[in-house]
């Protein structure tokens, strides 16, 4: 695999997982439990837009054959969209919210970090752009969870159960493969071996304080990086791609 | 026609016609109180000027983009190309003394003075834009738009908006 197409691929991935967790944030508005946690989420999914679309537009000019952000977000099909199985799962109750947030989050800061350090100017600098915000959402979210975890009996059981249902999901963020491998070597790009270690320590230390637990059971999904998806990534885009396929090149 | 087109119009006035581009969501300061144009460089009759954007999905990045645009052009700039930069990232450590003034007198409190590390992740000091007093509670990490969290004051007992530090 050639340099170029590694930086895109890669790339590309980045922008696939924030734009699948901002279309999952947005499902939210007007949704929130309260109005405080409303407007953080709308907030956050602004957040992660934005960076889908540096991501995008990125890809696309490195991939030089004239597609950009539109293009990536709303003319691809199901298949082609390799973000993580986690972003995917459905907002469920607040706490699975939060989960699914503080699971990812502890990963993509660390990846976000790790970029900023990456030879390759560009993705350096998207990603020293988006650190500040992530690390604001990550610290808003582990402070929820430790708030659910350390809170009720019932709010404790709720969220332990949240962390059980998505915890199968984590593995498939470690399994790196040749785009991975090419970003490590050629870009100075994050080693996923040592990614792991500092999110374990970092998620085991928020679910320590949050009095919750590891399920014993390891066992992971994966599938999407290859574009395997589960069940509940068709609704998603049908939603967020309706009106570029009712309407294709429509415009505000 | 000459060789080569002296520069029309000088950098100071660009600077000067900036500052008079407020900024959409809190328009008491504008574009050079935020600290958001980096650079003016005058060529000709036109100008690049370089402007990063405040948070990567920011609203107003693409409306401030076109004021700057409008009122330049308004200005009798011909050519005016607007440049997004994104390194350094934008911090809130840039917006002038003239623009937390501002943001004071707003009723806005503005940013504890620097948004290192152990401000972002630790408790900053918030003060209370109406009596002052450090006497303050979060009640929201976030206000009406994403630069803002929403505080109240413990002392006045007034709530208010806070802009916080990145």
């Amino acid at each position: 695999m050639s340099k170029e197409e590694a930086l895109y691929r890669y790339v590309l991935r980045l922008g696939d997982n924030a734009l699948v967790l901002a279309q999952r944030l947005i499902e939210l508005v007007a949704h929130g439990p309260e109005l405080e946690e409303e407007m953080a989420n709308a907030n956050f999914a602004l957040d992660y837009l934005g960076q889908a679309r540096m991501f995008y537009s990125y890809a696309g000019e490195v991939e030089g054959e004239g597609r950009g952000e539109d293009y990536f977000a709303f003319m691809r099909g199901e298949r082609e969209f390799a973000n993580f199985l986690l972003l995917e799962q459905p907002n469920g109750h607040f706490g699975d919210t939060i989960a699914r947030s503080v699971l990812f989050e502890n990963y993509y800061l660390l990846q976000l970090e790790a970029l900023t350090r990456c030879i390759d100017s560009r993705l350096a600098e998207i990603a020293a752009r988006s650190v500040k915000e992530i690390r604001y959402h990550q610290r808003h979210d582990s402070q929820w969870l430790v708030r659910l975890g350390d809170g009720t009996p019932e709010s404790h059981e709720r969220i332990q159960q949240s962390i059980n249902d998505l915890w199968p999901f984590t593995g498939e963020m470690f399994l790196g493969d040749e785009v991975d491998t090419v970003i490590r070597e050629k870009y100075n790009g994050p080693d996923l071996g040592v990614l792991k270690t500092a999110w374990e320590l970092r998620t085991l230390g928020t679910l320590k304080e949050a009095t919750l637990h590891v399920p014993d059971d390891q066992w992971m999904h994966s599938g999407g990086r290859e574009g395997r998806h589960t069940e509940h990534f068709g609704p998603l885009i049908a939603e967020m791609q309706y009106m570029q396929r009712s309407y294709p090149g429509l415009n505000w | 026609m000459a060789e080569t087109i002296a520069n029309l119009y000088s950098e100071t006035e660009i600077w000067k016609w900036l500052g008079e581009v407020p900024d959409p969501e809190i328009p008491v300061v504008s574009v050079i109180d935020l600290g958001i144009v980096r650079k003016v460089t005058v060529i000709g009759g036109g100008v690049i000027v370089d402007v990063s954007p405040t948070y990567s999905g920011c609203p107003a990045t693409e409306f401030i983009e076109d004021s700057i645009k409008t009122k330049l052009q308004a200005e009798g700039l011909a050519a005016v190309t607007i440049r997004r930069v994104l390194s350094p990232p934008w911090t809130t450590d840039w917006i002038t003394k003239a623009g937390r003034d501002k943001l004071l007198e707003y009723g806005i409190a503005p940013p504890a003075s620097s948004a290192s590390m152990r401000d972002l992740l630790g408790k900053a000091e918030v003060h209370c834009p109406r009596c002052g007093s450090n006497q303050t509670t979060a009640i929201s990490e976030f206000g009406s738009t994403a630069c803002k969290a929403s505080y109240k004051c413990d002392e006045c007992l007034e709530p208010f908006e806070y802009f916080k530090c990145i």
